[in-house]
């Protein structure tokens, strides 16, 4: 997100401490203290993480705060994992999970590839799970292990830190 | 040179593997200062004595044409009890359940002041505290680096090489044959029973193959560890298990497509006992591909360490035993001397 900031000082605060609240992840703030926009206002430019229905709030915020907001970058999802379902997949059932965790809005499966040999055989899917953070990534899985726990599917995760 | 004196109980392939390492590395045990006696070998029908050490060539021989290796009539209590030794090789047959007669075995060997050393995964199933605990007691030292990982020395290097770290966790794979299954079936589009046939047929299966397949061999092995590693009297019954039986050529297929294998995984920490699939990336050392076995180890000061090797079979793990045994040994020596 680049904001810019009036000429004066404690301003910075009144840019991060809204995002902090509303428990944003900082990961980045760059301040260009020598630069000058043509408002005459100093641009700083602030990579978080964030749930994105929280978006709207703190834009609000921070512009209640007098900072402006100039651009919002895209939503930039830094979690990502593989998954395997194995059993009696339909393409239904596929499209039910796959929204189940879209719908959390902090998650969702952005690559989905299946193999279907036959109507009475197994068939598997590979999916690609994104998500802004640890913790909507492990939520994202326990919906999968619901959904294939009830339809007694095995699900494959990988092993840890080699994702 | 001292003679250490054992007893082997079980003389099937693991037993009659320690008799021909034995044999064949008699100068190497010479040069350690160790002169190691077998004074008795006992199966499940009969046993054999000699106080003098037992002729182990035609032990051997007369097992191989009889079937039996010694005379009925002496129970295996009774020989740990009555015979003069001082070490116990505990090498019969693995049952989770009860852990017996192992665990029977064991015990008595330890009440009665003998050290022992064991491939055995059964006793430690759901005993592994109870057994530490009467070692310590009778002041005898219990070695089981043959229950995990075959010839790969993981519980040496866990003990005594990386003593110090604190493990934060290990992963492994530990069942060479769920790993033979599960390569095959990747490179050759076989199907689960087709690979399980081929690996019966190969001897890397057993006829009932529900231990390895299910992930229930992996799971004692993988207590065994999470023991080792964090003392947390972990049992069997802790573990979560998946096994591979649901996987399909078509699915590891679809898992290589996007550059991963599947492996069964143990994963071991203070949370988690788990043996499951798990895709693994096709660069990562866990990767491995046949009977082997695999771990890595993570901890706070060493980082990772990974070990790999053979998994089972008579003379590997009858090396790990005499390791062992000469472990005991050479301590024993400057201890009584
Ligand atoms: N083979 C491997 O590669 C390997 C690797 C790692 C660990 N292990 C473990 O090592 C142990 C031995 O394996 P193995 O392959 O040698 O098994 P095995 O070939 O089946 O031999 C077992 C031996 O134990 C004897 N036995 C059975 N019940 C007994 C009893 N109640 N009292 C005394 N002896 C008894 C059997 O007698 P009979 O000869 O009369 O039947 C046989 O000689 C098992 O616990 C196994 O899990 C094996």
């Amino acid at each position: 997100m680049n904001l810019e900031l009036k000429d004066i000082p404690g301003q910075l605060v009144l840019a991060l401490q809204p995002i902090s609240e509303i428990k944003g992840n900082i990961l980045s703030v760059v301040h260009h203290h020598d630069e000058r926009t043509p408002r005459g206002t100093i641009p700083v430019h602030v990579l978080f993480e964030l749930n994105k229905e929280k978006l709207d709030e703190l834009i609000e915020q921070l512009e209640k705060n007098g900072v402006l907001v100039a651009r919002v970058g895209e939503k930039r999802l830094h979690e990502e994992m593989s998954v395997m379902l194995i059993g009696h997949i339909v393409h239904t059932d596929i499209r039910d999970t796959i929204d189940a965790v879209d719908s959390t809005g902090c998650a969702e499966i952005v690559d989905l590839a299946l193999s279907m040999p036959g109507i009475e055989q197994v068939s598997s899917a590979f999916m690609i799970i994104h998500a802004s953070t640890k913790e909507n990534l492990m939520s994202a899985l326990d919906i999968l292990h619901k959904t294939a726990d009830e339809k007694g599917l095995l699900m494959i995760e990988p092993i840890k830190n080699a994702i | 040179m001292k003679d250490i004196k054992i007893s082997i109980i079980g003389f099937g392939d693991v037993g009659q593997g320690v008799v021909q390492v034995l044999s064949q590395k008699q100068q190497t045990l010479e040069k350690l200062g160790v002169n190691i006696k077998v004074v008795a070998i006992v199966d499940s029908r009969s046993s054999l004595v000699n106080a003098d050490g037992i002729d182990l060539e035609k032990a051997v021989q007369v097992k191989r044409d009889t079937g039996i290796v010694g005379k009925a009539g002496s129970t295996t209590a009774e020989i740990i009890k009555n015979t003069d030794h001082d070490l116990v090789v505990e090498v019969t047959p693995t049952d989770i359940n009860t852990g017996e007669p192992g665990l029977t075995n064991i015990l008595t060997a330890i009440e009665n002041g003998k050290h022992v050393v064991t491939s055995n995964k059964g006793p430690f199933a759901r005993n592994y505290a109870k057994l530490m605990k009467a070692a310590k007691d009778h002041g005898v030292i219990l070695r089981y680096e043959a229950t995990v990982g075959g010839a790969m020395p993981i519980i040496n290097l866990i003990q005594e090489n990386l003593a110090g770290n604190t493990i934060e966790r290990i992963d492994g794979i530990l069942n060479g044959t769920c790993n033979y299954i599960l390569t095959r079936m990747g490179e050759e589009t076989l199907d689960y029973q087709h690979a399980l046939l081929e690996a019966q047929e190969l001897g890397i299966a057993e006829a009932d193959p529900t231990y390895d397949v299910m992930g229930i061999d992996a799971a004692c092995k993988l207590v065994i560890l999470a023991n080792t590693a964090y003392n947390n009297n972990a049992i069997f019954d802790d573990v979560s298990i998946t096994g591979i039986t649901k996987i399909t050529p078509q699915a590891l297929e679809l898992a290589d497509k996007n550059g991963y294998a599947v492996r069964l995984i143990c994963e071991v920490s203070e949370q988690v006992l788990s043996v499951a699939p798990k895709l693994v990336p096709k660069k990562h050392p866990l990767a491995v591909g046949g009977t082997l076995n695999i771990a890595t180890i993570h901890t706070d000061l060493s980082k990772m360490v990974t070990i790999s090797g053979i998994g089972a079979g008579s003379i590997e793990t009858a090396s790990v035993i005499l390791s062992d045994i000469i472990h005991i040994s050479t301590g024993y020596l400057t201890h009584t001397l």
